[in-house]
């Protein structure tokens, strides 16, 4: 542990955090698996995955669609059920990106890891683009279902606000000029995002509940028969690598962009000097 | 705790005065509650109907307006920089600022509830209702609308983007909000949405003031 | 492969699933092409990094 000269009449939440950083920094400095917060580092690996994964997503995304096709139809929605191949992991994508930039939000508060900030703004259009196709997915599936495009049951509802908290949050991102401070700030809205979601799928659901008694059909009962849950599960792994490889590439974009930025910001000076 | 008082005393009185956006707030609810009619036709009976809802919303709409004043004004005269730098605790300071938001801006709102339940043909009953769950949820909104607030301070076009980043989070204090309302009008369940309700606006008691104290440091560095 | 009467809404939405796919990977690609661009003409115009290195080198 490094020295730290903490007062004990001085401590405070603010200095635990120091205290603890300041232990995850020395862990740090003695493991080199932590070169990979090296920028360069994770370039330079980035590079070297990043074949194996576009052509594992690939494969995989292959194998989805064709267990997707050849899958039999529900005895109450018919062919309609291939859409819950598409739909339900695109919905499990759109929470779980926002899990892993909460990760990465703490990753830039408490831990100032330099990799993190780079993530959380790099998964922010990916989740959002998932989040997206929910929506669109969801509605199509539910004309043939319900009878309209749209209907504000609990589960399209609250992909809908989660959509919108994505957008808040690309906004914020943009809105701030300076990356790190950008980062600081978008860090705090998803962890407060992170903490709303429960609370808006809760109110969400017992709205639902209040004004709509039950009026969604279930699939072929509780539990989804194999025939269906097979190919959905390889789906679900399909976009997940899909989201990681993605998710790479726009880290490495954006450990670019923001090289391009500070050599212009040296050479703007030089023109200056 | 003198420092704190002293704070709410000087945001109260600020906000009181002419332009200083609290009355605004009230004048922007009766505004948005004298267009419903206009848009969802006279009918009193449907008025009724919706009362509870369009009071919620104007409400809600009426605390947006008036949160980007909350750390805006004290940011542009350089007074926001002293409170992050002074020894209070900046968490205690957003609630206190917080807290006097409330009582200039949202607690008027409350009050102004019986005479827009008038305009939409609700009863006693209903308004009190109204109005019980409007005192109980306004905090709710301010503390979590500080958070808001305190992201969008140092973007000069702030306004939009913190409507665009508080409303989502308001959306489950409006369900239980109006849920209480119509409960109690109806008869139904008014204890649970309303208990809800007020766990609400105490969640947001302390996820605010911390949420808003970490964007301010980390803002204004 | 048949899909019933409401195949138009099915085939849609793997046609949007796969449009939305698209425009990311080709959204990521061109940006990396535009990063890389900048970064080659800046090392051209002489401006080093810190480490010294090349600015275009990406790896």
């Amino acid at each position: 542990m490094g020295l730290i000269n903490v007062e004990v009449d001085q401590l405070s939440p603010r200095s635990l955090w120091q205290i603890a950083s300041s232990g995850w920094r020395d862990y740090q400095d003695a493991m080199t698996l932590i070169d990979l917060a090296n920028p360069t580092k994770f370039l330079s690996l980035t590079a070297r995955v990043m074949p194996w994964l576009v052509a594992t997503t690939a494969i995989l995304l292959a194998i989805g669609l064709y267990q997707s096709a050849v899958a039999p139809d529900d005895y109450q929605q018919g062919a309609t059920v291939k859409i819950m191949f598409i739909h339900v992991p695109n919905a499990w994508l759109s929470m779980f990106v926002w899990g892993v930039m909460s990760l990465a939000a703490l990753g830039t508060l408490v831990w100032r890891h330099p990799l993190a900030d780079v993530t959380a703004k790099a998964a922010a259009p990916i989740g959002a683009a998932f989040t997206f196709l929910a929506l669109v997915t969801g509605s199509l599936w539910g004309r043939p279902m319900w009878g309209t495009y749209w209907e504000w049951d609990a589960r399209l509802t609250s992909v809908l606000i989660l959509f919108l908290m994505y957008l808040g949050l690309i906004a914020l991102w943009r809105a701030v000029e300076d990356p790190s401070r950008a980062a600081r700030a978008a860090a705090v809205l998803t962890l407060v995002g992170a903490i709303n979601l429960p609370i808006i799928k809760f109110s969400v659901d017992w709205w639902n509940t209040l004004h709509q008694p039950a009026s969604v059909m279930r699939l072929g009962g509780p539990t989804l028969d194999r025939a269906f849950l097979i190919p959905l599960l390889v789906m679900a792994v399909a976009f997940s690598l899909l989201f990681v490889t993605l998710l790479l590439a726009a880290m490495r974009n954006e450990i670019l962009r923001r090289r391009v930025r500070s050599l212009q910001m040296v050479q703007a000076s030089r023109r200056v000097a | 705790m003198t420092a704190l008082a002293a704070l709410i005393r000087r945001d109260i009185k600020i906000a009181l005065r002419v332009g200083g956006g609290a009355l605004i707030g009230v004048l922007f609810f009766l505004t948005v509650v004298v267009l419903m009619p206009f848009a969802v036709g006279p009918d009193l009976a449907l008025l009724t109907r919706l009362g509870p809802a369009i009071l919620w919303l104007g409400a809600l709409l009426a605390s947006l307006l008036t949160l980007d004043r909350l750390f805006m004004a004290d940011h542009e005269d350089g007074s926001l920089d002293l409170i992050v730098m002074g020894r209070t605790p900046l968490e205690l300071a957003c609630a206190a600022k917080a807290l006097a938001h409330w009582i200039a801006a949202g607690l008027p709102l409350v009050i102004a509830t019986p005479v827009l339940g008038l305009l939409l043909n609700l009863d006693t009953l209903s308004t009190s209702a109204v109005a019980l769950t409007l005192l109980a949820g306004t905090p709710a909104l301010t503390f979590t609308g500080m958070i808001g607030a305190a992201l969008a301070v140092t973007l000069h076009r702030g306004g939009l983007l913190l409507a665009v980043l508080v409303l989502p989070l308001s959306i489950p204090v409006l369900i239980f909000g109006v849920a209480a309302s119509q409960g109690a009008i109806s008869g139904l369940s008014f204890g649970a949405p309303f208990s809800i309700l007020c766990a609400l606006s105490l969640v947001s008691f302390v996820i605010g003031p911390f949420a808003a104290a970490a964007s301010l440091r980390h803002g204004l560095d | 492969m048949l899909l019933g009467p409401y195949a138009s809404f099915i085939v849609t939405s793997y046609a949007v699933a796969t449009v939305v796919v698209v425009i990311l990977i080709l959204w990521i690609a061109i940006d990396y092409r535009n990063q890389r661009q900048r970064l080659r003409a800046l090392d051209e115009s002489g401006v080093t990094r810190r480490s010294g290195r090349n600015a275009a080198d990406t790896r």
